[in-house]
Formats: C-alpha cells, structure tokens, sequence
C-alpha cells in the first residue's frame, strides 16, 4: 500500500536557485536569501533519512483554467526561462514523470468530479515553479514527480469556490497514492504573502534591499506559520479568504489547501526550516510527517 | 458578427491618410491559439483566422516599418519588459490548450528598437528592461498575433509585457513612452494590442460545434465595446476600461490595461477609422479582431473624465 511519507511547503523563487549557482542554471550569484537555502538544506537533510519514489509538487505556474492538469509524459528535457526573472534563471532542466501515478491521480479526481487532462505534448514546456521547488528539495533528480496544475478557481469565483476544489483534489491525490504502491513526497510549491517589489537592485543578491514588502503582509504571514507550525492547518484553511486577499497571497493557487487536505489536515507541530522574503514576498519551507494512513 | 463594423461604416472616401511617422495603424486581436491552429474546427474560429489575415492586409497597405506588440498574456513583475533578442526560435506549447498542438517559430526582432522603447519609458519615470535571451519563454498571445499577423516577418517586431501591477497612469505612460520611440526613430509602426474582449473561460471542455459567449452579459458588453472601437472611438474605450473590466473581465490582471496603453500609444483621441473584421467566441470567452487607421472623419475629442498623465512617478506607497 502505498503512502504520503512526507508533505512540504516549498516556495520556488528562482532567486534561491540563482543564489545556489548549480550547473543546470545558466547566471551566477555571489550569494543571497541564505535563511531560505539553508532552510532547504535542512529539508533535504531529512528528507534524506526518508525512503521515497515520487515527489508530488502542485504548482502556481501552470495555470490552467479549463480543469486540473497532469504530466503525462515520461521525460522532458528543455531550458526553462522565467518571464519574470530571465535575468537570473535559465536552468537547462532533464526529468522523468511518474505517469503510471500521475494518470492513477488523474483518474481518482475525475472520479471525484473534478475537471481534468493528462497533458501528452512532448514540446510542452515545464513550469517553473514546478522546476525551483523540485530543484530546491532533491536537485540531483533522481526521482520522478508528478506535477499538478493549478486549477484558477479562485480568479474565476472566489477563494472558498478554489479551496472546495483543492480540498477534493487533495483527498483524491492521497486516495490514489494509498491504492499505488509508491511512498510520495508531496510538495506545495508557494510562497505566502505574495506582493513583490516591481525594481530590483542593480546586483539582485544585494541582500541590503531585501525586506517583507509591507508590515501588513509580515504579520499575516507570522499568523500562517504560527498556526502551520502549531497544527492548526484546519484554521489556516479556515482563515485562506482572509489571508489570500489581504496578503495578496500565492495561496489563491490552491497549492497548500490542496498539501494540507492531503495530509488530512495534520494536526502535529510542522517543522519550520526558514523563512524569508524574496524581492518583497513572505516564503517558509516547512515540512510534514504524517502519521500512519487511516484504514 | 462577421466582417461587419459595430457601428458607423467606414466611408471608403474617408478613410484616413496614415502620418508620415509614428503610429500609422493598430489592431487588436485574440491570443488564444485556436485560430491558428485548428480554426477548422470551429466556424467563428476560422472567421476569426479570416480576420487575422484581412486585417494583417489593410494594415500592410499602410506600408509600416515596425510591428509593436503588446500583451496581455505576458506578465511582467519588474517594471516592463521588452523582448530583444533578434531572431528567438523555439516550439512553443500553450499551457492550457496543449492538445491543440505545438507552435515552432522564428521572429524577427528589431533589437534595436526595444532598446529605444526601453530608455524611453526611463525616460518617462518608468523602470523597464530588455530581454534577450535564448528559450525566452514569449508567451501565447504574443506568438499567435506574430503568426499570424506577421508570418513571413515582412515587418521587424517588438513584444511589451503587462505589468501584473501596472494600473492607468504607469499603462498610458508606457504607450506613451512607446509612441516616444517610435516618432524619434521616424519609424511608421502598427500597435497590435493581444487580448481578448471578455475573458471568461469554460471552465470545462466543450465541442468546438457549440462554442459561444460565456454569457449574454459578456456579450453586450463585447458588443459595446465593438461599437465604441468600430467608430473609432479609442479614447472613450479607454476611458471606460475600469468599468469593462468590473463588468467582464476575469481579474487575472489588474484592470482591462491595453486599452490604456493602445491609446496612449495612438494618441489619446477618437478620430480613427474603426473595423471590427471578426468577432466570435474562443472557448467562451469574446475573441474580436478590429483595425483602428489614423483619420480626420473619427469621432474627434470627448470629454474625458479622468485626467491625463505624462510622466510616471512612481509607486507612491499608499499601500504600505
């Protein structure tokens, strides 16, 4: 039987990429946004003691507004350029799709009404957000994922209509993995409060510029991880209206509604790796161990 | 509504001696790929291609030099950005409609000009930036409107992102900051601006055979809008951009911006020749290819209820 063996909060700013300087990524930095890499340093130290075959990663950066879309082909490999910051992530990216899990996914949410489509280009290009969050928790690639659209609900009607969708979807991906044989790491790939600086300093690693853009969206974003890291994600999803409008938060993706349903509302203290902002947005990594799956 | 203008013909006797520089013709066109790639499918899809091509011929009889693109399908964080690499190839792949199929180009980019529009929006108080780099993702809108409005890059072109945060004066200061450029290089350019009317998606898949408007409200709406632009009332579209974007719009973006940014770039008036060549729906949502030529017989100047806006100064912080 297979099993979620862990769950994440892995925000993708290509900027921790950037700051990591590995080969795949074309620019070099001199350093930056340490809090967050050493952060993910930590995740990948446990996730290290932790047998698994698939990562499973819900991203903000494959928006789709017709159904929730799946990766359905085997391997991909390209150059993802980010349109935002092409100055600092041109990552030549190789992976494989865990398909057969994909399609299981797939087809549970189907089953659960929800919209779907198995994309089958080979020419399709993978987000980035799906690629940092991937790169940031296990950049040797050595295990295949899963990567999830996120379905735009919350731009078509409104936050609570987005999260209904995400809190199915997230059941229905926990049921597929349970009826596979695969131990999956899921993954969140978002940030928190989401409102950026719109210049950046002439060196981008110039950590003397970087700061939460306003105190407002620091508060919220205290509030969130207090209530993460404390067990009380069924407020946090509770509170999401709030949180997405008011912290104008990347949380209107529905990646860490759709974490959380997954992991079944956890209740237990998640382990906070770091926080940090980056160009003006509030990022934590924090981490999940579930208890054993219910019969 | 096929080949018809929404509201006063267009006198062929009247129709307008384009400026000798600047900016001798616009359209606006749909982004979403199904005219380019399957319009057999869908008979207003194929319009719409009809359109494409009847638009990109009256806007070539204006012997331009330059093709500027804006879109809204392109969104941009950092101020504005500008793509410049010269000839960028790639095999692009919509990220919601990847089973229509894959889109292998190659464009001709004036790299030059994007230079010129760059500091010029600086110029203006705007922070803006080139890109030119290889596997730049250029979006969907931007790909399809070259494709089609350009497909044998007769015209060197440039591409403007949508600021996600950019509302009314940085958007008209940016179109301006584009007509700028264009008059100082006496380049006779086009301004395609890439959007749809109402963007309203089904939100699930539907037989190409019934494709409509997602509803009646967003068709009167389209429907007006239609009738402003093919009297060639581009200002007044403008000016009532909030209230179509409150009324129609989807709020991926703020505001329903490229109408602002058109007329900033034409020159903030009515007096154009409008033609809406096509209208017709793209998986519901309200797709409209229409020509706006330069013209002494438009409407002429309205009263305008928001005030103009030379230079952008900047986020003054009133959020934080």
């Amino acid at each position: 039987m297979g099993r979620i063996v862990y769950g994440a909060l892995a925000p993708h700013p290509p900027h921790l990429v950037y700051a990591e300087n590995p080969p795949q990524n074309e620019p070099r930095a001199e350093c930056g946004w340490e809090t967050l890499r050493w952060g993910y340093e930590r995740l990948r130290a446990d996730l290290a003691k932790i047998p698994y075959d698939t990562i499973v990663v819900l991203s903000p950066h494959w928006q789709t507004y017709v159904g929730t879309h799946f990766l359905g082909v085997e391997h991909f490999r390209s150059l993802s350029v980010d349109p935002v910051f092409p100055n600092l992530f041109r990552y030549h990216y190789e992976l494989d799709v865990d398909v057969p899990l994909a399609e299981a996914i797939c087809s549970a949410a189907s089953d659960d009404g929800i919209v779907t489509k198995m994309m089958r280009n080979p020419d399709f290009r993978v987000d980035y957000g799906t690629i940092v969050a991937c790169h940031l928790v296990n950049p040797s690639w050595d295990k295949p994922i899963v990567s999830i659209s996120s379905q735009r609900s919350a731009a078509f009607y409104s936050v609570e209509v987005m999260q209904e969708h995400m809190v199915a979807l997230g059941r229905a991906t926990r049921r597929a993995i349970e009826a596979s044989d695969r131990r999956v790491v899921l993954l969140a790939s978002e940030s928190l409060s989401h409102r950026h600086f719109v210049t950046e300093p002439p060196v981008p690693e110039d950590m003397s510029h970087e700061h939460v853009t306003n105190h407002h969206q620091y508060l919220w974003d205290m509030k969130i991880v207090e209530m993460l890291r404390s067990g009380h994600t069924r407020q946090v999803v509770e509170q999401m209206p709030e949180f997405a409008e008011q912290a104008v938060s990347e949380a209107d993706s529905g990646a860490l509604t759709w974490l959380i349903a997954a992991l079944d509302f956890p209740t237990s203290r998640a382990e906070l790796y770091g926080y940090g902002t980056v160009i003006g947005t509030g990022n934590a990594v924090i981490g999940w161990t579930p208890g054993e799956p219910r019969p | 509504m096929n080949q018809v203008a929404a509201g006063a013909e267009v006198d062929g006797e009247e129709v307008a001696t384009a400026p000798e520089t600047g900016v001798v013709g616009g359209a606006l066109v749909p982004g979403l790929p199904h005219p380019l790639l399957v319009p057999e499918r869908n008979a207003g899809w194929n319009r719409l291609r009809q359109a494409y091509e009847a638009a990109r011929r009256d806007l070539m009889e204006l012997k331009p030099d330059l093709m500027v693109v804006y879109s809204t399908m392109w969104p941009s964080v950092i101020g504005h950005q500008i793509v410049a690499e010269p000839e960028p190839v790639w095999v692009h792949v919509d990220e919601l409609f990847h089973d229509l199929g894959s889109i292998p180009y190659k464009f001709r980019i004036d790299a030059a000009m994007a230079e010129q529009v760059r500091a010029a929006a600086e110029e203006r108080g705007l922070h803006a930036r080139t890109v030119a780099y290889h596997g730049f993702p250029i979006d969907t809108g931007s790909v399809v409107a070259l494709k089609l409005m350009n497909p044998d890059n007769a015209l060197p072109a440039i591409v403007l992102s949508s600021n996600v945060y950019a509302d009314r004066a940085e958007t008209i200061v940016f179109g301006k900051a584009c007509r700028d450029a264009i008059l100082a290089a006496g380049r006779r350019a086009v301004a395609v601006v890439v959007g749809t009317l109402s963007n309203r998606l089904f939100t699930d898949w539907i037989d190409p055979a019934d494709d409509h408007v997602h509803s009646l409200k967003d068709d009167e709406w389209n429907r007006k809008i239609l009738e402003f632009l093919g009297e060639g009332r581009l200002e007044d579209t403008a000016q009532l951009s909030r209230e179509v974007h409150r009324q129609i719009r989807i709020p991926k973006v703020v505001s329903f911006k490229s109408m602002w940014w058109w007329s900033g770039v034409m020159g903030q008036h009515n007096r154009y020749a409008g033609k809406v060549y096509a209208y017709e729906a793209i998986h519901g949502t309200g797709g409209a290819v229409v020509g706006l030529v330069p013209s002494p017989s438009g409407v002429g100047d309205k009263e305008f209820d928001e005030e103009d806006v030379e230079r952008y100064r900047g986020d003054r912080g009133v959020l934080t």
